[in-house]
């Protein structure tokens, strides 16, 4: 069995020798060979049954039998089976926001209800149809804030993910904007640090709520020192928190983004993920990404439509309000399933098994000697513990004992070498937490 | 097409009606008409200085965003709140009601680089309009 492939050999040589070249690969004869990537050199076509054999074989590599603890802006949570079912249906399945959006009603309608979903969990006035994922949509929002104040200077929280504090550096690599970046002390953000640097050329503030290293916070006085200087704060938040927390609108935060993989999507290396974006009416004109509206058509009827298309790049060009004018659907689509099937009470009881099973956590590796817990801030389902040795060489160990135990954070925060950031999501039976605080004495004694 | 006599005109097609240093402005009937329905008036920011030419407002119809440009340099000092409401007074009544901003203007020479009504309307004929 081979892969279809529409030209056959004869066909290939008929249209070069048209064009009048020898061989394929002289119409590439103007890259010269040290431009051309090494990836080129693929290996001749194999058939679908070697193809899969080999990438079953790659897959099997993956230690996907252990338990985990880690999360760092991506949790292992519950799907239900519904998500799954409903969401691969032919009638949705679709990775795009159509082209011909009218004709396809019922993925405007799920895309209007998924904003509407959004609005109701992050407070906010208005939700756009998504984006690609966490990092993207941080990344939007500065540049939204900066469009709306014609300021230059960012001030980024250390809490904010390092992954996606490098997205923002990399993307404005080319671009004058002043970068600052304020400290964590004891876990929370410092004040003091934001105070001196908020001034009057300062475009926004970006938050993170929880921050990386798991803390919550309530942002409400720095929100009104910046909103008192004219600037705008942008707050990044993990969806399944807000079951409890203090919403980032009852804060006062002008944009609200985020990762949402915690609502409905499997743990995929890489993606795709979710990235979700709300902000107030007023600021809606200066927001990237579709945006579907509710209307009635010419018979009275209640019908949506992809409106305010004006921001977009295939009407206002280079003065869009981003360059990306896709989302992702699907993704979208299994976060508004998962939403309607847990309910607003499901999502609360769900947040708050969350923090019980890390409050449990927390107590059991308290007990462990050497084991530090952090307690100088209050956390949701992720928190930061010292460990007496190597965080990654204890994560090693833990890997032979089953348990993924957690992010080591002298990944991305040097001299933090022996810090261990440790989730538990409600999946996390009382069993499994006493197993992995048991793994982890004997891995350090 | 109407064009307003008194008035001085941009190749952009906005149109200026100056009194003392006082720079009134907005967009010329066959602008109005080539965007269709005005959906949204982006309006400046009062005080805001602007350059002559310079890009200061930008105005939506349902399937198009133009940019529009300053006819005058100066300050803005007053601009159209009603438009904010409602758009559309931009296609009902351009010249009039559908003013979008006051700048105070800073050099009146400036105008020279301004069509009149008459040069305005031979502009549009070359134009094919």
């Amino acid at each position: 069995m081979n892969p279809y492939i529409s030209n056959t050999p004869t066909e290939v040589g008929q249209m070069l020798k048209d064009i009048g070249v020898d061989n394929i690969d002289a119409l590439f004869a103007d890259i010269k060979p040290q431009h051309a990537p090494r990836s080129f050199k693929l290996p001749g076509g194999q058939s679908e049954y070697e193809v899969v054999s080999r990438l079953t074989a790659l897959a099997l590599k993956n230690n996907v039998h252990v338990v985990p603890f880690i999360g760092g802006g991506y949790y292992d949570h519950y799907i239900p089976t519904a998500v799954g079912a409903l969401a691969s249906r032919g009638e949705f399945y679709t990775a795009y926001t159509p082209y011909q959006p009218e004709c396809s009603q019922g993925t405007l309608q799920a895309l209007f209800e998924y904003q509407s979903a959004m609005c109701a969990l992050t407070g906010m006035e208005i939700s756009n149809a998504s984006l690609y994922d966490g990092g993207t949509a941080l990344y939007e929002a500065m540049m939204m804030a900066i469009r709306i104040t014609g300021r230059k200077k960012v001030i980024m929280d250390g809490g904010v993910s390092p992954i996606y504090r490098k997205i923002l550096r990399t993307y404005t690599h080319h671009l004058s904007y002043q970068f600052e970046e304020t400290p964590v002390v004891h876990g929370q953000s410092s004040r003091q640090e934001i105070d001196r640097l908020l001034d009057k050329d300062t475009a926004v503030i970006i938050l993170q709520n929880p921050n990386f290293f798991g803390a919550i916070d309530d942002f409400t006085d720095i929100i009104q020192k910046a909103h008192s200087v004219g600037a705008l704060v942008v707050m990044s938040v993990y969806p399944v928190s807000l079951g409890l927390l203090r919403t980032p609108a009852q804060m006062g935060a002008d944009i609200v983004t985020g990762e949402g993989q915690s609502l409905g999507l499997p743990l995929n290396f890489g993606g795709p993920y979710l990235g979700f974006m709300c902000t107030q009416k007023k600021y809606v004109r200066k927001m990237p990404g579709r945006i579907v509206g509710e209307t009635v058509d010419t018979k009275g009827r209640r019908c949506f439509v992809n409106t305010l298309q004006a921001r977009e790049q295939h009407i206002r060009r280079d003065k869009a309000t981003s360059n990306i004018c896709t989302n992702v659907s699907l993704c979208a689509l299994q976060a508004v399933i998962f939403m309607a099937l847990i309910g607003k009470n499901g999502l609360k009881e769900m947040a708050q098994l969350n923090l019980d099973k890390a409050e449990y956590a927390k107590e059991l590796l308290s007990k462990i000697k050497g084991v530090e817990v952090k307690r100088s801030a209050p956390t949701f389902n992720e928190f930061t513990i010292h460990l007496p040795q190597d965080a990654s060489r204890v994560v090693g160990m833990m890997m032979r004992r089953g348990f993924a135990a957690g992010f080591p954070l002298g990944r991305y925060y040097p001299g933090m070498e022996r810090y261990l950031l440790v989730a538990v999501t409600e999946k996390r039976t009382k069993e499994e937490i006493e197993r992995y605080a048991k793994a982890l004495q004997e891995v350090l004694t | 097409m109407e064009i307003e006599e008194n008035y001085l005109y941009t190749k952009e097609h906005e149109w200026v009606s100056i009194e003392d240093n006082i720079a009134t402005m907005g967009i010329s009937d066959y602008a109005q008409e080539a965007l269709g329905d005005v959906t949204y008036v982006e309006l400046p920011a009062q005080e805001d200085e602007v350059e002559q030419f310079e890009q200061f407002v930008s105005v939506e119809s349902v399937k198009a965003a133009s940019d529009i440009f300053a006819p005058m340099g100066g300050k803005v000092i007053e601009i159209n709140h009603k438009l904010e409401d409602n758009p559309a007074l931009i296609n009902k009544d351009c010249y009039v009601k559908g003013w979008i901003a006051k700048i105070e203007v800073r050099d009146m020479d400036e105008s020279t680089n301004l069509m009149s009504a008459e040069e305005y309307r031979n502009y549009l004929e070359s134009l094919g309009a």
